[in-house]
């Protein structure tokens, strides 16, 4: 097995375009040194992408913000500015494992190793975080919500990296929250995941909103159906309990050792709505 | 030979039990210096790996290690062929029984294999990525067979059966078919029909838990290293190194005295490193290959492999007047053995109800073998799993009736004199106090919030004693060396000793140095389980300590040319007796060794017991819960534990083994569950699925020392580590009722499963 | 397979070893650095029992790469005490017998002082929270957590 550490985005990619056989990008590892130990894929080369500085830093653009896809979870966490605009998706992050397996994963490889439960993903969809991916044939850019296609597998080519995420600018008074359903209070993966963000207009209603749900299909998915429930509302009891039911109605789970379909179909709406009601006090907290 | 001991108790002034000494092994730990199994490595080792079945029932047709034998680097292969067959013989293991034919069985298939995990062969190679490259060469052809794993199912005349000659024993007359019961035990006393039609209130009730693992952090590992002079060294992560050495012995057919086991650090037990996996096959690889070989298990090998405790279907029927006192109380206990015969049934029929005194009691124990892996001990081995249906149905008649569940059960507590259903009349026992100190606990009257509710339940474990020795040296300079010979599995039981021999000699815990002995140095020793080290091990190191002053009373009664009987022992010195007749100059233990040399050899006591006597201990546990409604998600917010331990040697570890005891039962409660597919492979091999509390799961568990001695130690001492562990199921189902409503009858208690019976009342409500 | 020749620190003396490229850094420790204080209860991220620092990041040494290593600081258990003294987290753990089998207690220190150097003041939910991924089987925690906000006090007061 062969380890390459590139220190541009450019010979990343020619490595990866290089390969006959299997390759994979290593950022964190907390997923793939499992895959590998577990003898379910054998790579002939690993790839990190750690040197390379645009995929390891975060900085300010357009008033919103470009995080390295690289990044830790913990780097991500103690951002100060960047967990004040985002919350939600800070919230997610902070979940992912333990400080251990935060110091070393990235929102690249929680995006781009595809489980379906992974936790900043739902946050990220509903923030309206955009990926910037390389291939050999230039750069482009692509919603995080068309990234994941199924368990483990994505809408990238294989010589495609994710090399940052933008977080376009806040309007005021906006909000974002996750939330997830864990047996324990820590080091589970999620039963159910819910991200909601959402914008506060004037007269405090809503005027715009996204919501994602982790771990109840083969993929994380946006629910502009449950969004819609809030639109135009001032996001009281009666809008909060359309959410929860719009949430559960698109949820299509497995049953699998993590819960049944019967209890994530139903937790996805209570969580789903526990959520919303942080985002809307985050959001009404905001000038 | 072994002699029985019973050291009656003294009530005396201690000067250093009580205390709170930092442990002898703790510097070592906090450095990272403690050696363990998997941290020995000998020049030119190698490392052995195994091959385990992929199914959950076949029959082996046939084994081609060939190509694996002749990959480069690879230096032995093992299978069936390299072990000897073992006749039926049973030997006690701890607190369960072991049969060596299924012990051979167990660590490598011979006809079938049995569960997902069990050992077919066996390799050792240079580095571990050629063993892994070699197992993959081995070729065995299986003939798949229907598989079992409910015990339910597998009780049924028409389940898949996994032992062709195992007819169920215990039934008269003997059963004409063979069957998965192996075993079934009926305990019983007075007429449970009779006390059933003198109750006013009659509660029956049927529970089902599953299996759960004992969790310790540090997998199984061991080192061997076998010699052309038929001489084998073991080193291996072990509860009991003699046990150990004689099942070695045995299966490999080799002299006791030519193995000799080094029992490292272990990291975690709680029963189930009694029984040996690799350790035959370490020395078998290493015999073949004249090489030492190095076997550790991955986590996934030890929960696939290593034996949980049962998963169990069991029904209790108690019967009570309307003035709380239980006129009948009976139980089926149906427990999962794994692959082969041999659970906890026994212990647990035997401890289902031992906490009342009851005149009509019937418990029906079935042993059933099922495909799973072969189940250990864990912590009171079975009892929580009974008691989690006892302490639920006395919850039920208490509320039925109205009375305070602490009440209820003080109507109805054992005390000292009660005949118990299985056998012994109690001694001196605290289960009294423990409830009476639980009521009066700040607890059990502090105010609950929404959602919350609160749950009593009681546990009792009888603890054991037997074979132990110890030897005890008096060094040149007056300190002290003790040689112990059972394995301090983390409670701390090597700092208790030490500060016994120093209370009997009157010095310095500090001068005293304690050290596990290996099986060449000490007389048999059996393994710590059964909560014995403190109390056997403690009873062996009075004995040898109390032989040496008995020694140096000799000495200086010669030294001083008096008779013996002016000696006495006192204040870490030899001295006039009180009231004697003859005065000279007292000795001090630094004194006497000094000249010991010159004036008869060193100073040395031995023991070589059978302990007796072990007190029973007896626990309550109060449980504050908070039920998510929503999610079905169980918080626990408060606890505490009041236990009777007889006499606290070191209050600290005491408090250590009712916390983590709790803990362990806590997780049983809630989240901790084998999982397996439809077909019969285990799907949750890793600490991310199978769920053990972790930090921020648990509050701060409080806990109540009780201490009514026991009058067959010198010191009181009563065996604590067990019983912890068996009230927090119960006492969670308890509280859940208590906060919502609504009982559970399963565990774990995860959030599906509430959920659902949440979601289930309120549909019979709205209905 | 040709081996990666990898130079870093460990507890501040320069090391150079050789590993294959799925080595993890919790081998290389234990067998080819020979240090044994840091242990594997599951290597897979879960238990907490490998935890060591990489430049000052708390980390699981089994989702670590050997050859990741190049050219980092890594601080084991080893490099806990000062010569003879040992770090008052050490001594606490000690004095609360905060330890019982000990398997965990490497890992659990290590990522007791990562939290003490970051938040010297923590509430009892933060150090329950930062040592999640540090599992104990035999004390329940009690213990642990108490010794951390005892070595806190003394620390924030020295």
């Amino acid at each position: 097995m062969r380890y390459e550490a590139p220190k541009t985005v450019a010979a990343a990619v020619a490595l990866l375009s290089g390969v006959k056989g299997q390759a994979r990008v290593l950022a964190g590892g907390t997923d793939l040194l499992i895959q590998m130990r577990a003898g379910r894929i054998e790579p002939e080369l690993l790839v990190d992408i750690k040197g390379i500085p645009e995929m390891t830093s975060i900085v300010a653009e357009d008033g919103g913000f470009r995080v390295g896809a690289a990044v830790t979870c913990m780097e991500l966490v103690e951002h100060t500015a960047f967990a004040r605009a985002w919350p939600g998706v800070t919230d997610g992050v902070r979940l992912i494992g333990s400080i251990q397996v935060k110091g070393r994963a990235t929102m690249g490889g929680n995006l781009c190793n595809a489980s379906p439960a992974a936790d900043s993903v739902p946050a990220m969809m509903a923030a309206g975080a955009v990926a910037r991916i390389v291939g050999p044939k230039g750069m482009r850019d692509a919603p995080v919500e068309n990234i994941p296609t199924g368990p483990g597998r994505t809408s990238l080519a294989r010589d495609e990296i994710v090399i940052s995420f933008l977080l376009p600018r806040r309007a005021p008074r906006s909000g974002d929250a996750y939330l997830r359903f864990t047996p324990r209070t820590e080091m589970d993966i999620a039963v159910v995941g819910a991200g909601v963000n959402l914008t506060l207009g004037d007269e405090g209603l809503c005027t715009q909103a996204r919501v994602a749900l982790g771990a109840v299909a083969e993929h994380a998915m946006l629910v502009p159906d449950a969004a819609a429930m809030l639109i135009g509302t001032s996001v009281d009891t009666a809008a909060l309990d359309r959410l929860a039911a719009a949430a559960s109605a698109a949820c299509r789970p497995i049953d699998d050792k993590r819960g049944t379909k019967a209890f994530r179909i139903k937790v996805a709406g209570v969580i789903a709505r526990r959520a919303a009601e942080i985002a809307l006090q985050r959001a009404g907290r905001q000038g | 030979m072994t002699v029985s001991t019973m050291i009656k108790y003294e009530q005396k002034e201690l000067k250093v039990v009580g205390t709170r000494p930092l442990r002898p092994d703790g510097v070592d730990k906090v450095t990272g210096r403690a050696r363990y199994a998997a941290d020995y490595n000998m020049p030119g080792q190698l490392i052995g790996k195994v091959l385990r079945s992929p199914h959950a029932h076949a029959r082996i047709k046939s084994i081609d290690t060939s190509a694996a034998e002749a990959l480069p680097g690879v230096k032995a292969v093992v299978t069936r062929e390299d072990f000897p067959d073992m006749a039926v013989e049973y030997a006690a293991a701890g607190e369960l029984t072991i049969n060596f034919r299924d012990v051979t069985r167990n660590m490598m298939a011979r006809e079938k294999v049995l569960y997902d995990g069990h050992p077919a062969a066996a390799v050792a190679a240079t580095s571990e990525s050629i063993a892994r490259k070699a197992l993959k060469l081995i070729k065995i052809d299986y003939e798949v067979l229907p598989h079992v794993i409910d015990v339910v199912e597998a009780m049924r005349p028409d389940a898949p059966l996994l032992h062709e000659e195992q007819y169920t024993e215990g039934v008269t007359p003997k059963p004409d078919r063979p069957s998965n019961v192996a075993k079934r035990m009926v305990f019983a006393r007075g007429d449970v029909e009779a006390g059933f039609k003198q109750a006013d209130v009659i509660v029956e009730r049927e529970f089902n838990t599953k299996p759960v693992h004992q969790g310790y952090i540090e997998p199984q590992a061991c080192l061997a290293s076998y010699t052309e002079d038929g001489q084998a060294e073991l080193w291996t992560s072990t509860q009991g190194h003699f046990v150990f050495r004689a099942q070695c012995a045995k299966v490999l057919q080799m002299d006791v005295s030519k193995i000799r086991v080094t029992p490292t650090e272990i990291g975690g037990g709680f029963g189930g490193k009694n029984n040996i996996y690799n350790e035959p096959l370490a020395i078998a690889l290493s015999r073949k290959s004249h090489r030492p070989v190095k076997m550790v298990m991955t986590r996934e090998e030890v929960f696939r492999a290593t034996g949980p405790t049962s998963g169990a279907n069991v029904k209790i029927k108690m019967g009570c007047t309307r003035d709380g006192r239980i006129a009948a109380a009976q139980a089926e206990l149906n427990f999962q053995a794994g692959a082969f015969p041999g659970s906890s049934v026994p212990m647990a029929s035997m401890c289902t109800f031992t906490r009342y005194d009851l005149a009509n009691v019937r418990v029906v124990g079935n042993d059933v073998t099922v495909n799973r892996p072969k189940v250990a001990a864990y912590r009171a081995p079975g009892a929580p799993i009974a008691v989690f249906g006892v302490e639920s149905v006395v919850d039920e008649m208490a509320k039925k009736l109205g009375i305070d569940p602490i009440e209820f059960r003080l109507r109805n507590a054992a005390r000292e004199g009660t005949q118990t259903y299985y056998g012994p009349k109690f001694g001196p026992i605290g289960f009294i106090e423990t409830l009476e100190q639980a009521r009066a606990h700040p607890h059990y009257s502090a105010p609950l919030g929404p959602n919350q509710g609160r749950g009593i339940a009681t546990g009792f474990w009888f603890n054991i004693g037997n074979e132990t020795s110890a030897a005890l040296n008096v060094n040149e300079d007056g300190t002290v060396t003790l040689m112990l010979g059972t394995v301090d599995v983390a409670g701390g039981s090597r700092a208790a000793m030490a500060m016994m021999v120093a209370e009997e000699l009157g010095i310095d815990v500090d001068k005293v140095r304690p050290i596990i002995g290996d099986t060449s140095s000490l007389g048999f020793n059996f393994i710590t389980a059964g909560s014995r080290g403190t109390f056997a091990s403690g009873m062996a190191t009075v004995v040898a300590a109390r032989q040496a002053i008995e020694k140096m009373r000799q000495r200086v009664a010669k030294i001083r040319e008096v008779p013996v009987e002016e000696v006495v022992w006192k204040n870490g010195q030899a001295q006039p007796v009180e009231d004697g007749t003859r005065q000279f100059a007292p000795m001090s233990l630094a004194e006497i060794a000094k000249v010991a040399g010159k004036t008869g050899g060193s100073i040395a006591g031995h023991a070589e017991i059978n302990a007796q006597g072990a007190g029973p201990g007896f626990g309550t546990h109060i449980v504050d819960v908070e039920v998510d409604k929503q999610t079905g998600l169980v918080k626990i917010v408060r606890y505490t534990i009041v236990q009777d331990v007889g006499k606290a040697i070191h209050p600290a570890y005491v408090e250590g083994q009712l916390q983590g005891g709790a803990a362990q039962g806590i997780g049983w409660a809630l989240n901790e569950e084998y999982v397996y597919g439809a077909d019969g492979l285990l799907q949750n091999p890793g600490f991310l699925d199978y769920r053990v509390p972790v930090a921020s799961d648990l509050p701060f568990i409080d806990t109540v020392i009780v201490e009514v001695p026991n009058p067959n130690h010198p010191y009181g001492v009563r065996g604590c580590g067990e019983v912890p562990i068996i009230a927090p199921m119960a006492a969670i189902a308890n509280a859940i009722e208590s906060a919502i409503g609504i009982r559970l009858f399963e565990q774990p208690m995860s959030p599906p499963r509430v959920l659902k019976a949440i979601e289930a009342e309120e549909a019979r409500r709205g209905a | 397979m040709a081996r990666h020749h990898v130079t870093a620190t460990v507890n501040g003396d320069a090391v150079e070893f050789l590993c294959e490229t799925q080595q993890t850094l919790l081998e290389v420790l234990r067998d080819e650095l020979r240090l044994t204080g840091t242990k594997e209860g599951c290597g897979t991220g879960d238990c907490g029992a490998c935890t060591v620092t990489v430049d000052g990041r708390l980390v699981c040494s089994c989702l670590v790469l050997g050859v990741e290593a190049e050219g980092k600081s890594i601080q084991t258990i080893e490099g806990m005490a000062t010569g003879k003294d040992l770090h008052p987290l050490q001594r606490k753990f000690l004095e609360h017998a905060a330890l019982q089998c000990g398997i965990c207690t490497p890992g659990i220190l290590i990522a007791a002082r990562s939290l003490l150097e970051r938040n010297p003041d923590p509430t009892e939910e933060e150090v329950r929270f930062w040592l999640a991924g540090n599992l104990c089987r035999c004390t329940g925690y009690h213990k642990v957590v108490e010794a951390v906000l005892d070595a806190a006090r003394e620390l924030r007061g020295a």
